[in-house]
Order: structure tokens, then C-alpha cells, then sequence
């Protein structure tokens, strides 16, 4: 087996890493030798979890930018990726999938001309060397394989795909910087503000998270039931489009909201248009509250219940909360 | 001010959609244009009506598609919405493109139409319904060589001062971005509410040809294209395994208490 480079991108090095990125590096284990690759100087935290994922080498981008708000356009960070590729002699870069990261990879493949596969839900290679990425497509509905027959490829990985597995061994993890100088095409649109929100109520993330509740039009713009089996659960929360669009919550599963694949999807007083479950459907478990039996949720899921959500949710908190206090 | 919209041909999303040797099978007349570029036209639209008479009758927004035959209903939709003039770019030798390949197409069909006059703006759906890329816009500015608004939720153009100006929410950040004219700008399914087509509309779009381009139209080697050209390929595509039956449980009273057992039993708790 020739012996792969496997650059991942890190999302929040300076923090501590989250789950997407420590699966990202738990696949590229299974690839080749892996370095990892921050547009910012990484916290301790994030070097020692490196360090048991088994990562010797972070690789970290020194940009000359004008303006240091220009780290996060796209085209800048996808400059550092291909600069990093180039001196790294790296195969295979992989990202976390986000509408961000995609972006990113896409102005990456362009430049490096790898080819691309966004949203993989798995990553292997075949004997005679190419990477491929496993996907669903249609909702769910097909489970597809595509093949890069470039020497470089790049990927984004959703979140979920694999559970994060620290290395046998743990190694020490040096960090050496690379000069980047992004062009003027990777620097030429102005970023006049930008506002971070972190996610309210100390709830996970969506996007990552390993169970989801959601509320859709049937919580009649009343989410204390959602919120409240979320929490008994340690979920997070999101809604459908509709309910977002109502001002009842700020985030939507969907195709064109948060694709979310966790472990245990509930849905409650959400029809299930096509749309939403294209953005859910992959979601190992999924689950569904709602008081008309002819609810299209119900052909997707493995366990419904026909019911008003305001007295379901709130019943079901009570006793997964009561359990929690027994195993206690 | 010119502006170009990118739109795709989808198969719709009710239908029953799969796939035929490693391609999305494209049943005819069960396709559509994808519904997220009629907010990328409503844009391009507003945006030329939002002008001076002058310069209104000087503007034209192009419809561009890249596809087989069929696509040119994608085209003529686009029509129906008040579009001034339709392209759809197709040749054997671009089945089987990838993103980096169709990018190439929709880049040289711009850059063929900037043969008449300037292309102000390239506008375009946040994602296909079919494949669910959203990278695309993207390969299309790079190709282009353009800066790139992604996922714009508000456009403001400034045509005399020359950018243009886009309010971007995407995941938990919130940005306002300006670019330099010419620019390429996906907008998201938040930046409107697209408009019907109406009766004088509809009649009119019957007139309207949708132009046919081949890659040879738009200077394009099909080396770069299609099977040829392209740098992935799908080798597997298979329906997944239907799910067994929901259980259903009708709520008596004791509803979430059987939601709860049904965790606790399945370890989810
Ligand atoms: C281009 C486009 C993109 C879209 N993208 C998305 C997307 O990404 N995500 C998304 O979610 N939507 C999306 N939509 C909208 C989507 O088509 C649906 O309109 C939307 O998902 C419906 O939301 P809902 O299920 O909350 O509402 P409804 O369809 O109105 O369903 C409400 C449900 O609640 C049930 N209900 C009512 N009262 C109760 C009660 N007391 N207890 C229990 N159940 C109750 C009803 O039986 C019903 O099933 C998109 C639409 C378009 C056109």
C-alpha cells in the first residue's frame, strides 16, 4: 500500500475540536498518515486531542492579509489548503461539511484541480489507490459511491458519519507554520461585518448533534415541549422551515436549512414535506409525534406516536428524566 | 446592467427519483426547474425593475441552463417569470460532467454571451434539489475569475458605484459582504417570495426561442467535459432498504410514556 498524506482542515482550532473534526481525523486514520491544517494557532486542548487522535503534524497557515477579517472568506482558507496540499505533497484533503467548508472545497478542487465529493457520509479507497466517498442522495432514498480519479481528492464529510475513535497510541504534536499569500481574486470581497451566534441555551449544535428534537407548525408557536424533551435528552433543537418562517425558532432541518444525520431524529407536529426530510432522512432513528395518522413523517419512521404534541412531549420528558434519576 | 441566472432542471421532487448508470434519470416531463433558482430570477428581476426607465431598457437578465433537451422547459419557465432571453447549452459530449465540469460550461456560456456586451452579474439558486452540491456558484466564480457572494439573504447592487452588496447568514455566523461588479452571488431561499407567472406573461414566453448552444457555440474542448473531463465518478448507486413499519402507538393517555420506553429500550436514552 503506498503510503497516503491525509490533510484535515481544522474547524476551531483555537477553541478545543468538536465532534465532526475528530471524525474527520478518526476516517483519514483509516487512509494514510495524517497532518492536520488551522488558520489559527491551535489551543492546548486542540494539541492534545491531536495528539491522541495520533496527529504529529499541524501545519499552520501564515496569511499575509490586509485585513485580518479576510481569514474566513473561502477563496483564503481554500489558498492555505492548496498551499498546505502543495508542500505537504498531500493525496486527500477533508473537511467537515457545512455550506461553508463546501465552499471551501470547491474553490480548493478548482485550484488544485482534485476532484470533489461533498457530503460524504463514509470514506475508503479502492486496491488500485482512488479514494471514494459514500453518499445518499434523494432524500435518503439511494445510497451512492463516487470515485476520484485524480491524484489529489477532496472531500467534505458530514457530520455523524463515523463515531470518533482516539488512535491506540498517543504521540506528541508539533506545529510548524507555512507562509500563505492569497492572491487578489481569494481577497477581493470586503467582509464590512461579521457577527458570530452561538447556539442558544447551551444546547449542542444542530448540525452535529447526536440527537435531534424538532417542532414544526403543530407546536402552534409554542416550542416548550420541543425544549423541554430536548433538554431531558441533552438534544438538540431545530424546527421545520415554516416554523422558522413564523419566528417561532431560528434554525430549520431541511434541504435548504441544517442537514442533520444524528443517531435519533424526533419530529413533532412536522408533516414531513419533502423538503424537510430531505435534510433528516438519513438520521439512524427517527421518530414522530403528531395527531393526524396520515402524516407523512410516519412512512420514514420507526416509532410514532399518534398524539398532541403538547401532552406527549412534555409525558415523555418526564419519564426519560425519572429513568435518568434511577440509573443514577 | 446584465445579468445572467444560472438554473438547473431537476427532476421533481414529488416524483419518484433514482438513478440509471451512475446518472440521475431524467424521466421526461417529471422534470422542473429547480424551485431554488426562481428565487435567484426573482432577484435578477427585481433588481432591473428597481432601475431608472433608462437603464431598465437597456438591461436584460439571461436565463442560462446547461442540459439535455429537456432542460429548455427549465428555460422557458424562466420565461414565465419575465425573463428577457433564454440559453440552454447542449451537447453528448457534456453527459456525465461533474461540478468542475458543468462550472465550465456555465463559465463559457457567460463569457459567450459577454460577446454582446458585458455581464454585470451571474446569479444562482443556493442548491440543486437533485444533488445538493451548493458548490457550483462556486467553481463558477473561480472559473470566472469573479468574486463570489455565497448564500445571500439581501442584494443591493450599485451599478454606478460598481459592487455589489449581500447580507449572508450561514450557520451561526452573519455577514454583509461586498464584491466588485462583475460578480457571481447565489442567494438563499430567504432573500424572496418569487413571483407567479401571470397570463401576459405566459402568452408572451410562447414567443420567446430558447437559444441552443453547443460546446462548440461556446469555444468549450470537450476534453474538459463530460465523462472526458470529469475528475469523480459515480461507481455505485443503489435504492436503499425501505424501513420496516413505524410502530404506532395512539396516544390514551399514556403516549409519552411509550416514546420514553421505546428509547430507553432501543439505549437512545
Ligand atoms: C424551495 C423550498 C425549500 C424548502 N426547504 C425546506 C426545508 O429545508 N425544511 C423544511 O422544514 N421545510 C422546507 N420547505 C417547506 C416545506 O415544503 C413544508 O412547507 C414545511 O416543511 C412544512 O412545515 P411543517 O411540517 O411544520 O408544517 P405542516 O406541513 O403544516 O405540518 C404541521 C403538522 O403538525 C401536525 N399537528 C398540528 N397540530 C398538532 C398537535 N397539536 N400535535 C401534534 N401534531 C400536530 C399536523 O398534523 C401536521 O402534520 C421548503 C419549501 C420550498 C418551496
Amino acid at each position: 500500500m503506498n503510503a497516503r498524506t491525509v490533510l484535515v482542515l481544522l474547524d476551531t482550532p483555537a477553541t478545543e475540536l468538536r465532534s465532526p473534526a475528530l471524525e474527520i481525523l478518526t476516517l483519514a486514520r483509516g487512509l494514510g498518515r495524517v497532518e492536520a491544517v488551522a488558520l489559527e494557532a491551535p489551543s492546548l486542548e486542540t494539541l492534545a486531542q491531536l495528539g491522541t487522535y495520533g496527529v504529529e503534524h499541524v501545519r499552520q497557515a501564515e496569511l499575509a492579509l490586509d485585513d485580518p477579517e479576510q481569514r474566513h472568506r473561502p477563496p483564503v482558507v481554500a489558498a492555505a489548503l492548496a498551499r498546505a496540499v502543495e508542500v505537504a505533497g498531500a493525496d486527500v484533503v477533508l473537511l467537515t461539511s457545512s455550506f461553508v467548508t463546501k465552499e471551501v472545497a470547491a474553490h480548493l478542487a478548482h485550484a488544485t484541480g482534485a476532484g470533489l465529493v461533498v457530503d460524504a457520509v463514509g470514506v475508503t479507497a479502492t486496491d488500485d489507490g482512488h479514494v471514494v466517498g459514500a453518499k445518499t442522495a434523494f432524500a435518503g432514498t439511494w445510497e451512492t459511491e463516487c470515485e476520484v480519479t485524480t491524484d489529489v481528492a477532496v472531500l467534505t464529510v458530514r457530520a455523524n458519519a463515523v463515531v470518533p475513535a482516539p488512535a491506540g497510541t498517543t504521540v506528541e504534536t508539533q506545529v510548524a507554520g507555512f507562509p500563505v499569500e492569497p492572491d487578489a481574486a481569494a481577497t477581493a470581497v470586503r467582509t464590512r461585518s461579521r457577527a458570530v451566534h452561538p447556539t442558544t441555551g447551551g444546547r449542542p449544535d444542530l448540525a452535529e448533534a447526536a440527537t435531534v428534537v424538532a417542532g414544526g407548525r403543530g407546536t402552534d408557536g409554542d416550542f416548550g415541549p420541543v425544549l423541554d424533551l430536548a433538554d431531558a435528552l441533552g438534544a438538540a433543537v431545530g424546527a421545520s422551515r415554516d416554523a422558522v418562517f413564523e419566528g417561532w425558532f431560528d434554525e430549520f432541518v431541511g434541504q435548504t436549512g441544517v442537514s442533520v444525520a444524528p443517531r435519533l431524529y424526533i419530529g413533532a407536529g412536522i408533516s414531513g414535506a419533502p423538503h424537510h426530510r430531505g435534510g433528516m432522512q438519513s438520521s439512524q432513528v427517527v421518530v414522530a409525534v403528531n395527531n393526524d395518522p396520515e402524516c407523512p413523517l410516519f412512512e420514514i419512521s420507526d416509532f410514532a406516536v399518534v398524539g398532541d404534541l403538547a401532552d406527549v412531549l412534555p409525558q415523555a420528558a418526564a419519564a426519560i428524566r425519572a429513568h435518568r434519576q434511577d440509573g443514577a | 446592467m446584465r445579468i445572467v441566472v444560472a438554473v438547473k432542471y431537476v427532476p421533481d421532487i414529488q416524483s419518484e427519483r433514482g438513478f440509471a448508470d451512475g446518472r440521475v434519470e431524467r424521466v421526461p416531463d417529471d422534470g422542473t426547474l429547480n424551485e431554488l433558482d426562481e428565487n435567484a430570477l426573482e432577484a435578477a428581476l427585481s433588481l432591473v425593475e428597481a432601475l431608472g426607465e433608462e437603464e431598465r431598457a437597456a438591461s436584460e437578465v439571461v436565463a442560462l441552463t446547461v442540459g439535455g433537451p429537456d432542460a429548455a422547459a427549465a428555460v422557458r419557465k424562466a420565461f414565465q417569470l419575465g425573463v428577457d432571453r433564454g440559453v440552454l447549452v447542449s451537447d453528448d459530449a457534456i453527459a456525465g460532467s461533474d461540478y468542475a465540469g458543468t462550472a465550465a460550461v456555465l463559465a463559457a456560456a457567460v463569457r459567450r454571451l459577454e460577446q454582446d456586451g458585458p455581464v454585470d452579474l451571474v446569479l444562482a439558486g443556493m442548491a440543486a434539489l437533485d444533488g445538493l452540491g451548493s458548490v457550483v456558484p462556486s467553481f463558477v466564480a473561480a472559473e470566472l475569475g469573479r468574486p463570489h457572494l455565497a448564500f445571500a439573504d439581501r442584494l443591493e447592487v450599485d451599478a454606478a458605484a460598481g459592487t455589489a452588496r449581500a447580507t449572508c447568514d450561514v450557520g451561526h455566523v452573519s455577514e454583509e459582504l461586498e464584491a466588485p461588479l462583475p460578480a457571481v452571488v447565489s442567494v438563499s431561499d430567504h432573500i424572496n417570495q418569487p413571483r407567479f407567472p401571470n397570463f401576459r406573461l405566459i402568452m408572451a414566453a410562447r414567443g420567446k426561442p430558447v437559444e441552443q448552444w453547443s460546446l462548440a457555440d461556446v469555444g468549450l474542448d470537450p476534453s474538459r467535459v463530460g465523462e472526458a473531463g470529469a475528475r469523480t465518478r459515480t461507481v455505485r448507486a443503489e435504492p436503499r432498504p425501505e424501513r420496516p413499519e413505524a410502530e404506532v402507538v395512539v396516544d390514551k393517555g399514556d403516549g409519552g410514556t411509550a416514546l420514553a420506553e421505546f428509547l430507553i429500550r432501543n439505549e437512545l436514552v
